[in-house]
């Protein structure tokens, strides 16, 4: 109905305002339905914030090894995992912890599932599922008009990375709801030795123009990483460290709790 | 009447729109970080192709050191083999380097050195655009990497070793099958991380705007000088045109000055050969236009080769070239319109196509180029004794030697 701020965003009141929120991702079925269910568990025991839920996908033109690695075993497992078997396991997730703390999830998938699935019947299955919203990162602002026409009740996150310029921003900040995805550094997802240079000023040139959250992925990949992070954006994002650990719930269990410790000491 | 190919006042055929669609396909879905240098790479397009002296430097490095015009060859052995009244040969296995590869990465080339890029990177299949980019390279004093799937350098030894001898980094992507499509993804990853002092050379009409604009551009002098030599030779009557499709560039460059220039009712049937492997009626096969369903890869929109759950689905040809599972999206386009008609080819059908040019007229093609070829004894079933018709042979077929002979051709 075009009022698509008309609910308050679940994943924007998911960003404290005394300290910075823990994203933490997971790839659906990887290694195994059961397992990566384990560890979304996990992870959430272990104090992330928002819940990022990656679908496998084939072609994944944004993702370093470690994910597009995570995204061919769970494809080529028996029956395949895709789009549809990663909401299914969104919605067992989400319902399964609605007495217990159970953080906003958010889908990072590539828009071609989507489009395989139909736009209109892909978003209505995402609503449906209580996800809260999707992060589509080869779907920019300017390529969005079909999904967003359909997808009122999600948010919708679009991506800033350093070589936008002051008037992509606009755009980009325009567009997102929930929070706006910061991608720390040039290339593609994966642990960075160091973070970027220049990361505060990206920040603040983007807080320059929005209001809402932002949170910083790409390259943060260990718990003093995380802190460093956690001084200079609203949100901190972890992907390939935990993805690289996601065949042991207990190991994510720990090894979120000490990002949330590194953070929340610093 | 002898006008009937001369070029029209009207331009009635105007794909892309500005946002790089071609109708609902094309378009830029691609990560953030390479937006502004994709619209930079627009902007500096435009500006260049306005600029007479960058039109005079790729002019004269077509025609001195590519060997352009390339002959508009009448192949009358082949012609009365196949039963045609006439077949042209478009002889763009006669340029520098043995392809039509070398148009475009000429252009390309000398726009990267325009915005002050020094390092270029391209993906390879055959091994045919790597080679054109790491001589122009060579050529222009530019760093040179060229991304190839692990499985093509092996079917391609000797372009490897061509590409290494002219400078240029070959690095190897394992991920996937190994072929052009991994090569793609692997291209546009390292494009994203180093963007900003490197120039992505795309080999064919595909990826996000504007490289399939661009690469039609440089390719369509294929077309123009095709229309330019039926003309001066007095040639009135053409009835079809055909080239061989993977990405689609040596075809969109032979069909678009058709398409721009030539009112419709005197225009020949523009067909296109996929590649149909071992079969459309098997898995194995490159035919994305006539077996796949819309979708995204690779930054575009187009007919996609995919399975149920939208991934892409590995392509299948004996020829490397080929081997893609997406087509440009102006061939979608052209398909929908009903302005192209495309028709699978197998394997087969391209090795007997080899054979009958190599014993026909001396001259041997790629086994791309031979996809095109393989549709002139269905043409002459079409058309009849007095048909005729222009073939773009876009490559030569050194590097295919092994395959053929793998194939049990030649004794």
């Amino acid at each position: 109905m075009g009022e698509r701020r008309e609910a308050p965003s679940r994943l924007t009141a998911a960003f404290p305002a005394d300290r910075a929120a823990l994203i933490t991702y997971l790839m659906a079925g990887y290694p195994d339905r059961e397992t990566s269910l384990a560890s979304l568990r996990a992870a959430t025991r272990a104090g992330a914030d928002v819940i990022e839920l990656g679908v496998p996908f084939g072609d994944p033109l944004a993702d370093g090894p470690v994910i597009a690695g995570a995204a061919k075993v769970a494809r080529e497992q028996a029956g395949g995992f895709g789009l549809a078997e990663s909401i299914a396991l969104a919605a067992e997730l989400i319902a399964d912890s609605e007495s217990a703390h159970m953080p906003p999830l958010v889908l990072m998938t590539y828009l071609n599932p989507l489009m395989r699935f139909g736009l209109p019947r892909a978003a209505e299955a995402v609503r449906v599922a209580g996800i809260a919203g999707v992060i589509v990162p080869d779907m920019p602002p300017e390529a969005a008009g079909p999904w967003l026409a359909v997808s009122a009740g999600l948010d919708t996150i679009f991506l800033a990375a350093p070589t936008s310029t002051d008037e992509r921003l606009a755009v980009v900040a325009a567009t997102s709801v929930g929070f706006l995805y910061c991608v720390s550094a040039t290339g593609v997802t994966g642990e960075r030795a160091e973070m970027a240079e220049g990361l505060e000023v990206l920040v603040a040139r983007i807080k320059a123009h929005t209001e809402l959250p932002i949170a910083v992925g790409f390259g943060v990949s260990t718990p003093e990483q995380a802190a460093e992070v956690s001084r200079i954006a609203d949100g901190v994002i972890v992907g390939s460290a935990i993805v690289k650990r996601q065949c042991d719930s207990a190991e994510v269990e720990g090894f979120v709790r000490s990002l949330r410790v590194a953070m929340d000491g610093s | 009447m002898s006008d009937v190919l001369l070029p029209s006042a009207e331009l009635a055929y105007s794909a892309p729109d500005a946002a790089g669609f071609y109708g609902p396909y094309g378009g830029t879905f691609v990560p953030e970080t390479v937006i502004p240098a994709l619209a930079e790479l627009a902007a500096a397009y435009v500006e260049a192709t306005a600029d007479p002296a960058f039109t005079a430097e790729y002019e004269y490095l077509l025609a001195d050191y590519v060997g352009r015009p390339t002959p508009l060859y009448r192949a009358d052995r082949l012609a009365a083999a196949v039963g045609l009244g006439t077949v042209w040969l478009k002889r763009e296995d006669l340029n520098h380097t043995g392809a039509h590869k070398i148009n475009n990465t000429i252009g390309q080339c000398l726009l990267a050195r325009r915005m002050g890029k020094k390092r270029v990177i391209a993906e390879t299949g055959a091994g045919q655009h790597g080679v054109a980019t790491a001589t122009t390279a060579a050529l222009l004093g530019l760093e040179c990497a060229v991304f190839m799937g692990t499985e093509d350098i092996r079917r391609q030894a000797l372009n490897v070793y061509k590409m290494r001898l002219l400078g240029a980094e070959v690095v190897p992507v394992a991920e996937g099958s190994g072929t052009l499509a991994d090569a793609v993804t692997a291209a546009l990853r390292h494009w994203v991380e180093r963007v900003e002092d490197t120039f992505y050379v795309i080999g064919s009409v595909v990826g996000p705007h504007p490289y399939p604009a661009m690469v039609r551009d440089f390719q369509s002098v294929i077309g123009t000088e095709t229309i330019a030599q039926l003309a001066s030779k007095g040639v009135g009557r053409v009835d079809a045109v055909v080239a061989c499709v993977g990405g689609g560039s040596n075809a969109i460059g032979m069909f678009y000055p058709f398409l721009r220039d030539v009112p419709a009712d005197k225009r020949p049937v523009l067909i296109g050969a996929e590649a149909a492997g071992l079969g459309l009626e098997t898995t194995k096969h490159g035919a994305a236009l006539t077996k796949g369903a819309p979708g995204v890869m690779h930054g575009f929109y187009s007919y996609l080769l995919q399975d149920d759950a939208g991934n892409p689905l590995e392509a299948y040809s004996i020829s490397a070239g080929l081997d893609y599972p997406g087509v440009g999206p102006e061939h979608s386009f052209l398909k929908d319109e009903g302005l192209v008609r495309y028709e699978g080819v197998t394997d087969g059908e391209a090795l007997q196509a080899f054979a009958l040019l190599t014993g026909t007229e001396g001259i041997i093609p790629a086994i791309e180029s031979s996809h095109a070829l393989a549709l002139l004894p269905r043409l002459a079933a079409e058309l009849g004794p007095d048909g005729v018709v222009v073939v773009n042979v876009s490559g030569r077929g050194d590097k295919d030697m092994d395959i053929v002979r793998e194939a049990g051709l030649g004794g």
